[in-house]
């Protein structure tokens, strides 16, 4: 599965759901898959997003489903996706979850 | 309650193995995503914003305490402690692992629960009103027809690939408490001049993107008829149902194109030409699967019910349960309890485990085990004892299950939304939570009076925002939510579309604006008996409109 291109706003990171657990993931410069947005590759121009999107789609085999290139935004070292979709991906729901033993 | 005989446990248990098989295929990298989706969508597996998302069929809403349990051991074992009912009567759980799944599925087998149909382009999971069996106003227990219809349907081989998915539901009642005329096809089970029982057959009603009510094609189908309609029925939708356009494809499309007297046409046509040799329902068929759903062993004589009496007379938050969430029961002496999972603040349909056990504990002790769901995102006790009320009463406060708000404002239906699905465009929940908590005062909530909001985060509807008497359809506006209000939806017999009320409102301004049409119905209404939805089809929009948008002209 090719990945799905949301947004062709610069800059972009790769992210897609962790495929034996499901959790949100984002390509680190290291090629690996973690949840940390702030570690994620940034592509700042669309050549290097066309780059990272190729390298990303390798990982379709067995590491990764549902990879899309997504818009960030930066404010200094911080790093957040642009639509409100992705920063609830990133964050989790806005609304507290109704047990307490949360499973990790 | 039905049991599996031999061909379910093995239909199941084959089902496991061979979706065990697949998912270890998936993640050893010998199927791709695109091989994979479709085989996890027909096991009830999404994968959603978060995590995936396992979605559990709960057949006609009925379950067992045993059944409760499991579900309470799979969310703290598997998941993250709770589960989500939804608005098709069947359970969720939103932070599933992909490879955990089959030691999941093995655990559902064990209390003859699945996860089969409950997505692609299949017959889903049937409905049924979840007071089926236990209201006074019942000609037949719908369930018995649902569960036919289930094990007719179940991997259908000609019904498997239809242009889109497929969903029934069955009441037993005059009084529609399952939404049939939204669903594709909607029977309510009834009695000719003669006593013969049959069903009024309705087609072609549903929500998403494009909203119809159903059109009623038989008034009166025999009983016997049953199976070959439905296959009549399921024929000329896999024939002539559109497969070029995802959002034209299910059967209320083309029956609004095909135009009423045509459609019946072809259906009866189709009828009359299905060899029915073996397709008649027997009697003694249907006898056998009425048994499975046979009344528990109620008692017959009932000496007063003092306990239940003195607890009216002196507990007033008692006396307040008992208005809004206990309704008649056919046995004298015994009454149905609505469990709400709508607390203030809360999440509309959410349940922990720990809830779940104590509410399977109860139904084992007070209702001869038996539980149902809802489709508006609650618990039902279908058979106690008026004398045991005041000891559920206690009961359910201790597992925070005890809200009174049955049918009333805050009692919300609400998809996830945005917090947890990959097709929403704006948030339901926080908009659920905050509408509850403008509403939190009982006694506010009781003068309101019946009222149905309804809230969906996308326009696929699954928050039934198109029936909402106030429904609310979160949209994404230039990177933003916004919130469209339509006013006079119902999904009960009466049933209508909403209508949109004017334009949207932000995620500040929509609890507002649902305050204001409140007032404003509160102010217009002739009585305090004059419902919401009475006193909107007697006025129309204009008075709401013009309390929402005057200021701004």
């Amino acid at each position: 599965m090719s990945a799905k291109s949301k947004n062709s706003d610069l800059p972009l990171v790769a992210t897609a759901n962790d495929l034996r657990t499901g959790a949100v993931v984002y390509r680190g410069v290291d090629g690996a898959w973690q949840r940390d947005i702030s570690r994620a590759e940034i592509a700042e121009r669309k050549d290097a997003a066309a780059d990272l999107q190729e390298r990303a789609e390798t990982d379709l085999a067995v590491r990764v489903a549902d990879l899309a290139l997504i818009p960030i935004i930066r404010d200094g070292a911080f790093v957040r996706p642009a639509a409100l979709r992705e920063i609830i991906r990133a964050t989790g729901p806005t609304i507290e979850l109704p047990a307490s033993q949360a499973r990790p | 309650m039905y049991r599996y005989d031999e061909f379910d446990h093995d239909l199941v248990r084959d089902r496991v193995a061979e979706f065990s098989d697949q998912v270890a295929r998936r993640l050893s990298g010998e199927l791709t995503e695109d091989q994979f989706k479709p085989l996890r969508l027909m096991n009830g597996v999404y994968l959603q914003l978060h995590a995936y998302m396992l979605r559990i069929a709960v057949p006609y809403g009925t379950l067992s305490s045993r059944q409760m349990r499991k579900l309470a051991h799979l969310a703290r074992n598997y998941d993250r402690d709770y589960g989500h009912f939804t608005t098709r009567q069947n359970l969720q759980f939103h932070w599933t692992k992909l490879a955990e799944v089959p030691k999941m599925l093995a655990e559902l087998a064990e209390v003859e629960m699945h996860c089969i149909q409950t997505s692609g382009n299949c017959i889903r999971n049937v409905t049924a009103d979840h007071f089926a069996g236990a209201s006074a106003d019942e000609i037949a227990d719908p369930r018995a027809y649902a569960e036919i219809l289930r094990q007719w349907s179940s991997l259908h081989p000609e019904f498997s690939l239809l242009p889109r998915k497929f969903k029934l539901a069955v009441i037993g009642a005059p009084k529609d408490r399952a939404a049939i005329q939204t669903h594709d096809i909607g029977l309510e089970v009834k009695r000719n001049a003669e006593g013969e029982l049959g069903f009024a057959v309705w087609v072609g009603g549903g929500q998403g993107r494009t909203p119809m009510i159903a059109k009623k094609v038989r008034d009166f189908l025999p009983e016997p008829d049953l199976i070959a309609y439905m296959e009549a029925i399921l024929r000329i939708y896999n024939q002539f149902g559109r497969r070029d356009n995802k959002f034209k494809a299910r059967i209320k499309i083309l029956v609004h194109e095909m135009g009423e007297a045509e459609i019946k046409a072809a259906i009866e046509k189709e009828f009359a030409a299905i060899d029915k040799t073996n397709m008649v329902l027997p009697r003694d068929a249907v006898e056998r699967i009425e048994a499975y759903f046979a009344p528990p062993p109620f008692e017959t004589r009932v000496n007063g019910t003092p306990a239940f009496d003195r607890a009216r007379e002196t507990d007033s938050e008692f006396s307040g349960f008992v208005e809004r969430n206990v309704h008649p029961h056919k046995m004298p002496g015994y009454a149905i309890v609505s469990v709400s999972l709508k607390p203030i603040g809360g999440t509309p349909g959410d349940i922990t485990s720990t809830q779940m056990d104590a509410v399977a504990d109860i139904a084992e002790q007070f209702s001869f085990d038996e539980l149902r769901v809802s489709h508006e995102q609650n618990l039902v006790l279908p058979h106690v004892k008026l004398e045991d009320l005041p000891a559920i009463y206690a009961r359910l406060r201790e597992a925070e299950l005890a809200t009174a708000n049955l049918g009333l404002v805050s009692d919300i239906i609400c998809c996830p939304g945005l917090d947890y699905c990959s097709l929403a465009n704006a948030r339901s929940i926080p908009v659920a939570q905050r509408l509850s908590e403008r509403f939190a005062d009982p006694a506010r909530q009781r003068d309101i009076g019946e009222l149905k909001i309804k809230i969906s985060g996308c326009i696929n509807a699954c928050g039934h925002h198109h029936v909402g008497h106030i429904g609310i359809l979160g949209v994404d506006r230039k990177g933003e939510e916004f919130y469209q209000i339509t006013l006079g939806g119902s999904g009960d017999e009466t049933c209508s579309i909403g209508e949109i009320v004017g334009k949207g409102f932000s995620s500040e301004g929509v609890i507002d604006a649902v305050e204001t049409i409140v007032d404003t119905y509160l102010k217009l209404r002739e009585t305090p008996q004059e419902d919401f939805l009475s006193a909107y089809r007697r006025v129309g929009e204009a008075p709401f409109q013009e309390a929402l948008y005057a200021h701004a002209a």
